[in-house]
């Protein structure tokens, strides 16, 4: 049986504004998505030249070698505009705090050894001046980009950093009952032991990045591509078998997040690569670069982590970075 | 047990402690924009956090606000709400703001970004990225508000297009532009202090207010949703301004030219808005001259008043200010009365009811020569001769404001500043935009200007105002002109016939 409710009906004149109907027509409305990203920047018309940088207008798609027909197709596989991202944080903290909660009522980590800890604190808690790194990029890639749909998905990436940085920061107070002491050890790891020093070299050149697209390849695609899988992935997996399962309850917002951001990062670096052959090459050279210097610099810290088997497995790690990029149509040389 | 750390320290431990110096790097090369402006500063962490959230709560507070926004949305478009406003007349206050506003929030989303990046002190970093996703909000809330209403009536439909190219919203769009292309700690002076602080009031009541005064659910919703975020950028504001003045005393007179400049241009754009109150809201919240006073003569004053143990003074030419309080819509409206061939949303005269309420507000002056202005052009209107200028006006080099205002002193004649730039003159449209021009030329020579782009064939090769109109994908006397006898008034009539038609227990 249906039930026959009756309300004012008003016949619409057009679904869609004019710019997002000239994408997809007027026949069905536009999403949320669509409608808040595209077109939403500033095409033409800027009054003055930005003193900060005189060569280009304020909004300047030569800021980046990166030649493209269309700035708007940066769509995200996502569709993230702020409310969905928003509300999608908002529901991996809450699962999140559940785990601080659980790891700290039960102790979990309390059967850590001394050891394990050691390498915790000083492999896994500098992560956070990387995070925040990925931060001050992703702001960067947001400020100076072209086209609204990839740069916004920038600054909730910038944001989502901030975030990994801080999940990590709490698991580094968590560890010592909520003293600062290991943040300052894990700091002081990565100002001063020679492991880190190629790591923090290679992402402080990164930050001097001038071609936006660059950046956003050796920091979203390289520097957390191998990061990432390397220790929490690979290492997380060994300090849970050496009764440190409780530590991949706190990262399990950085895990999914990242495997979850790399669906957009993925698809920026595919669709650019695809636009043509000169943006493939590219993008090739960019990849080819930025790897061969972040996985240089894991090198000290793989052997830290892994011992004997630290080169096995940071090649293990690399490999798969390779197998990714020919995913997006980006050959690197295995 | 586990000790509980402050909340200072912790928050500090979330934030700046995550930043180091670099040592493979030099610092100006990974913060290259932030010291050519001359702000002195010695010491980054003596910058106080305006607000101390840490990412997990900032999600959970905005997801809360979105959540209870969006369902509102969702209500209110499958409740045909448009049904339920006082008027459609009130409409051109929406496009107004979707055409002009909206474009700031974005802009300020980028603005942010920029400064979020740019200042090398950590705390400072974030606070500017913060402001900038929550900018990202608030024009992406704006446009899934205002999305209904392009489905029902005219003037929406293109605004992207507008607002890049149409003569009025090039107002909005070089002030944030001007506000852009400055160095970072000039942006935040701009738009945080100068335009979040102290101005504010200012743009959002008279919308907000104005949008629940008119049944406008919608705006109303997302105002109000804003407000969390507003307040925080305010806070932004204040601490900027208060942490470059007690860095070193070289930064005063910087920071005092900014203010007198930014002042001036955040009081020419709210002229736009000054006249939305006055003229478009069928049911008024307060008048311009009102809130002017309340806002910038009490509130902004007493500001100034306290930054006063710094060396600050009140913003030049706010006398100026005061002296036009009760003539300045009045003047603006007439301009978008009678080019209203190219404009995306529709004018009209004042009703008697509305005029009187007009004469009640401002007093003799409105009475004795801008009623009867208006009684004349609707008597035109009546004979079948709306007044329409299709003529281009002379525009303002800084404020892109046409140059109809009047002088301080003599509401009788037209106030008009000839600078000189480069070998070239230019105009302006009074004292404060003059000064502003005086102190970077170079800067405002490159403005563009729609009335002299248009004479030189770059506006699609238009030669009168229908084919600068059609450039702008305006529909003739849909999107444009008169509202009486508009589809908009037509349709909104028809609607609200068979509304009410519609039995009100039937849903």
């Amino acid at each position: 049986m249906t039930i026959d409710l009756r309300t004012t009906h008003v016949e619409p004149l057009r679904r869609n504004f004019d710019h997002i109907a000239a994408r997809i027509g007027d026949d069905k409305p536009a999403s949320r998505y669509q409608e808040g990203v595209w077109g939403l920047q500033p095409a033409v018309n800027f009054h003055y030249r930005p003193t900060w940088d005189p060569a280009h207008e304020l909004y300047d798609p030569t800021r980046t070698a990166i030649v493209m027909r269309d700035f708007d197709d940066f769509v995200d596989p996502r569709q993230y505009y702020y409310g969905t991202w928003t509300m999608q944080r908002a529901r991996q903290q809450e699962s999140q705090e559940k785990n601080f909660e659980f790891v700290e009522k039960r102790g979990l980590l309390a059967a850590l050894d001394d050891a394990w800890r050691v390498k915790l604190v000083e492999l896994v808690l500098p992560l956070r001046h990387v995070a925040w790194a990925g931060n001050t990029n992703n702001a960067s890639i947001c400020a100076y980009g072209f086209g609204a749909p990839l740069t916004s998905a920038a600054a909730m990436q910038m944001m989502d950093e901030l975030g990994v940085a801080q999940y990590l920061s709490r698991a580094g107070l968590l560890l010592a009952d909520n003293e600062p002491r290991f943040l300052d050890d894990a700091k002081r790891v990565w100002m001063t032991a020679p492991m880190w020093q190629p790591l923090r070299a290679a992402v402080e050149l990164s930050m001097t990045i001038a071609d936006w697209f660059e950046l956003f390849v050796a920091q979203n695609l390289v520097i957390d591509g191998l990061v990432h899988p390397l220790v929490f992935d690979r290492f997380d997996r060994r300090l849970a078998a050496a009764g440190g399962a409780g530590f991949s309850l706190l990262n399990e917002f950085v895990v999914d997040w990242y495997a979850e951001s790399s669906r957009w990062v993925d698809a920026m670096v595919k669709l650019a690569a695809a636009e043509s052959a000169d943006n493939a090459a590219r993008i090739v050279t960019w990849t080819s670069d930025w790897r061969a210097r972040i996985v240089a610099a894991l090198a000290p810290l793989a052997e830290y982590g892994f011992g004997p088997d630290g080169t096995a497995t940071l090649a293990e790690v690399d490999a798969g970075l390779v197998a990714r990029a020919a995913r997006l149509g980006v050959a690197l040389e295995g | 047990m586990a000790k509980k750390l402050g909340l200072k320290e912790r928050y500090a431990l979330m934030t700046r402690g995550l930043d180091w110096e670099p040592s493979y790097q030099p610092l100006d090369k990974l913060f290259p924009y932030d010291s050519y402006e001359g702000i002195v500063i010695k010491d980054w962490d003596a910058w106080a956090d305006p607000f101390r959230l840490t990412m997990d709560a900032y999600w959970k507070y905005q997801a809360e606000k979105e959540r209870k926004l969006y369902a509102i949305l969702d209500a209110f478009q499958q409740n045909n709400g448009q049904l339920n406003l006082s008027d459609a007349r009130y409409l051109s206050a929406v496009k107004l703001w979707l055409q002009g506003v909206t474009p700031l929030e974005y802009a300020a989303h980028r603005g942010f970004a920029h400064a979020g990046r740019a200042f090398r002190g950590a705390g400072a970093r974030i606070a500017c990225q913060m402001q900038s996703i929550d900018e990202l909000r608030h024009a992406q809330t704006q446009l899934h508000a205002f999305s209904h209403y392009n489905k029902f009536f005219s003037g929406f439909h293109n605004f992207a297009h507008m607002r890049d190219r149409a003569w009025y919203l090039s107002i909005p769009k070089s002030f944030f532009e001007d506000a852009m292309t400055a160095g970072p700690f000039e942006f935040v002076t701009s738009i945080s202090f100068a335009f979040e602080y102290v101005l504010t009031n200012l743009l959002f009541m008279p919308f907000v207010s104005g949008a629940a005064y008119n049944g406008d659910m919608a705006t109303t919703t997302f105002g109000f949703s804003a407000q969390s975020d507003e307040s925080r950028h305010m806070t932004l504001g204040l601490e900027v301004v208060k942490f470059m003045l007690e860095q070193h005393e070289d930064n005063v007179p910087i920071v005092q030219a900014w203010l007198d400049k930014w002042f001036w241009r955040g009081y020419r754009l709210l002229g736009l808005v000054g006249t939305m109150m006055d003229y478009m809201l069928p049911k008024k919240v307060m008048s311009w001259q009102e809130a002017w006073g309340i806002y910038w003569e009490e509130n902004g004053v007493a500001l100034f008043h306290d930054l006063a143990r710094y060396g600050i003074r009140l913003p030049k030419h706010h006398e100026v200010a005061a002296k036009e309080k009760n003539r300045l819509t009045h003047e603006m409206w007439t301009v978008l009365y009678q080019y209203g061939n190219a404009l995306g949303l529709h004018t009209w005269v004042p009703n008697d009811e509305e005029l009187d309420w007009m004469s009640e507000k401002y007093g003799e002056l409105f009475t004795s020569m801008y009623r009867p202005r208006l009684l004349h052009l609707r008597e035109l209107e009546q004979r079948g001769e709306r007044f329409f200028n299709n003529r281009l006006p002379m525009v303002c080099q800084v404020c892109q404001i046409p140059v109809f205002y009047t002088e301080p002193d003599d509401p009788h004649v037209q106030c008009v500043r000839i600078v000189e730039a480069a070998g070239t003159k230019h105009h302006c449209c009074s004292d404060g935009c003059a000064d502003i021009f005086n102190r970077e030329p170079m800067k405002y020579v490159q403005a563009l200007i729609p009335p002299q782009q248009i004479y030189r064939g770059e506006a699609g090769g238009a030669r009168d105002i229908f084919e600068y109109g059609a450039w702008l994908h305006l529909e003739r006397d849909v999107d444009t002109g008169e509202y009486r006898g508009s589809p908009d008034q037509r349709h909104w009539q028809a609607w609200q016939q068979q509304h009410k038609a519609t039995p009100a227990d039937a849903a």
